[in-house]
C-alpha cells in the first residue's frame, strides 16, 4: 500500500501580482506534493507565465505567500529567503526547463559542460566524476554521448529540450518547472520528449508544475490540472475530470476547440 | 459481507453551456452496492447513463449529489467528495477500470505497458513482468508484438492488451466498461474466465457487458441504470 504524505512539498496561497493597475495572476492557492504533475493551461495572457514567475521567485508577488518545504524538513516562506539560499534552491532543489533553450541553456558551452556546470554548483569538483554523470544523463536523455564535446548549438530542438532536462536533474531536484516544454517542436519529437518527461518523473518522483497551452501535453503527463483565464483559476481538479468532464463555460470551449486526432 | 462499493443517491447532470446552457440530466438517485465476489451488471439500453455511472464511479466525471464510497484498506473514502490525490491514491491501491479504448503512449511496447500497470498497482518489478507475459498469452496475444507499441496493432488486440492492463494488478474494486466489445468468441472466453478468476479472489466488479452471453455468464446480479433515469422535470 503506498503511503500518502500529509504535508505538501509546496503551499501557495492568495498569490497575487499587478503590473500597475493591470491584473497578472490574482489570488491564486493550491498545495503540491511530491510525485504530483500540475498542469496550468490557458491561452496566452491568461496569467499562466506570471504564475510561473512568480512560484519561481523570478518575480516578486504583490500580495500572498509561496511556502516551501525545504531539503531538511522546514518550511521557509520563499519571500523570506535571502538571495543566496534563493540561489541555492534553484540551482539545487529546483529546475526550469524552459520553452526558449537558449535561455535554459549556455549556447556556447559544451553539453557536458552545461550538465557538469549544475553539479559544480553543488560542490562536485572531480573532473572524472562529472564527466562521466554527464555522460549518464546524455545516455538518458538519449542523446548519443558522442556529443558530449558539442555545443547546443549545434543541436536540433528537441536535442536542446532533453538537454535542458538533463542539466535540470542531475541535481536530482524535488521540483521542477517547465515553461512549455514541447511547443515548437514536431509532433515526432514531442512525443518521444513526452514520452522521455513522463519517465523521468514517475522514477524520481518529481514534483512538477508544467505550463502549457496543449491539453494533449496536459493529459499526457499530468495528474491535476488549472484553467486560467484573466489571471485567475476558473477550474481546478483531477485532469481527467476537468478534461472529460468541464463545468466552467471558458473550460468547456477549450476542451472542444481542440481536434481530435 | 460488507460492500466495497456502495452507492447512495447518486446524481448526474451535464449542463452544455457552449449550446444555450442545454441541461443533460444523466441519472438520479441511484443507489445500489458491490460485494467482495459479486460481479454487478449495470443494464439498460445505450444512452441510459451506463459508461457515465461508471466513470462517476471512477471519479472520472463529478458526481453532483449523494455519495460514493469506496473501501481501502482499513479506509473508506467517498469519491464524491476527496481530493484530487485522494482519488489517485485509490486508483492506485483500490479500484481499477477497463475503457473500451486503449489509450496508447507512443513508443511504449505492450509488455512494457501492462507490467508498467502491475507496478503501478503494487507489484514487484518481477512479479509485474511475469504477470505481464502470463496475461498476454492467455488473451492471445502473439509474441512477437509484445515489444512494439500497440498503435498499430488491430482494433481486438489493442483492446486485449487493455485488459491486460487493466486486470494485472490485485485491487478489491474493477470498473469493467464493455470491454468485450471487439473480441472474438475465443478471447470472450479467456476475459469471462479472468473475471471469474478476480471474482473468487474477492475482486467486487461492476460492468457494463452488451454481449448476452457474457452478461449472463458474469453477472451475479443487474442493476437496470433505466430505474434510475432522471425524472423529467
Amino acid at each position: 500500500m503506498h503511503e500518502i504524505p500529509d504535508a505538501p512539498l509546496l503551499s501557495v496561497s492568495g498569490l497575487t501580482k499587478y503590473y500597475g493597475e493591470r491584473i497578472g495572476c490574482t489570488d491564486v492557492s493550491f498545495n503540491l506534493y511530491e510525485g504530483e504533475v500540475l498542469a496550468v493551461v490557458g491561452e496566452s495572457g491568461s496569467g499562466k507565465s506570471t504564475l510561473l514567475s512568480l512560484l519561481s521567485t523570478e518575480l516578486e508577488a504583490s500580495a500572498g505567500s509561496i511556502r516551501y518545504r525545504m531539503r531538511d524538513g522546514i518550511v521557509r516562506d520563499l519571500a523570506s529567503l535571502s538571495e543566496a539560499e534563493r540561489r541555492l534552491l534553484l540551482r539545487t532543489d529546483w529546475g526550469f526547463v524552459r520553452q526558449d533553450s537558449t535561455q535554459g541553456l549556455r549556447m556556447s558551452v559544451s553539453a557536458g559542460g552545461n550538465i557538469g556546470e549544475r553539479l559544480m554548483s553543488v560542490g562536485a569538483r572531480h573532473y572524472g566524476n562529472i564527466r562521466d554523470k554527464a555522460l549518464d544523463w546524455l545516455d538518458r536523455v538519449e542523446i548519443d554521448q558522442s556529443r558530449i564535446d558539442d555545443i547546443p548549438k549545434a543541436f536540433s530542438g528537441g536535442m536542446r529540450q532533453r538537454l535542458q532536462i538533463a542539466r535540470n536533474l542531475v541535481t536530482h531536484p524535488r521540483l521542477v518547472f517547465m515553461d512549455e516544454p514541447t511547443s515548437g517542436l514536431d509532433v515526432s519529437v514531442q512525443a518521444r520528449l513526452l514520452d522521455l518527461i513522463r519517465g523521468l518523473v514517475s522514477e524520481f518522483g518529481l514534483a512538477v508544475i508544467i505550463v502549457t497551452h496543449d491539453l494533449a501535453v496536459a493529459r499526457l503527463l499530468s495528474h491535476r490540472m488549472m484553467v486560467m483565464k484573466g489571471g485567475r483559476v476558473i477550474e481546478a481538479g483531477l485532469t481527467d475530470r476537468v478534461l472529460d468532464d468541464p463545468h466552467q463555460p471558458y473550460t468547456q470551449l477549450l476542451v472542444s476547440s481542440v481536434l481530435a486526432a | 459481507m460488507q460492500p466495497l462499493v456502495q452507492l447512495d443517491r447518486v446524481s448526474k447532470a451535464f449542463t452544455l453551456h457552449l449550446h444555450e446552457g442545454v441541461r443533460l440530466d444523466v441519472v438520479s438517485d441511484v443507489t445500489f452496492s458491490a460485494a467482495p465476489g459479486e460481479c454487478v451488471v449495470l443494464g439498460g439500453p445505450s444512452g441510459a447513463g451506463k459508461s457515465s455511472l461508471l466513470k462517476i464511479v471512477y471519479g472520472n466525471y463529478s458526481c453532483d449529489a449523494g455519495q460514493i464510497w469506496i473501501r481501502d484498506g482499513g479506509d473508506t473514502i467517498d469519491i464524491a467528495a476527496a481530493e484530487p490525490r485522494r482519488i489517485l491514491a485509490l486508483r492506485r491501491n483500490a479500484m481499477g477500470y477497463v475503457s473500451q479504448f486503449l489509450r496508447v503512449i507512443p513508443r511504449v511496447g505492450a509488455l512494457e505497458i501492462v507490467a508498467a500497470a502491475g507496478r503501478e498497482g503494487g507489484l514487484d518489478p518481477e512479479t509485474a513482468h511475469d504477470r505481464a507475459r502470463d496475461y498476454l498469452s492467455l488473451l492471445n496475444v502473439p509474441e512477437r508484438l509484445w515489444c512494439l507499441p500497440p498503435a498499430t496493432f488491430s482494433g481486438g488486440e489493442q483492446q486485449r492488451v487493455n485488459i491486460a492492463r487493466g486486470l494485472i494488478a490485485d485491487r478489491p474494486v474493477l470498473l469493467l466498461d464493455e470491454p468485450t466489445a471487439s473480441l472474438d468468441a475465443r478471447n470472450r472466453a479467456v476475459v469471462v474466465d479472468l473475471i471469474e478468476r478476480k471474482k473468487k479472489a474477492g475482486t467486487a466488479v461492476i460492468g457494463i457487458f452488451h454481449d448476452e452471453d457474457v452478461r449472463d455468464r458474469v453477472a451475479t446480479r443487474v442493476v437496470d441504470v433505466t430505474h434510475f433515469a432522471a425524472k423529467a422535470a
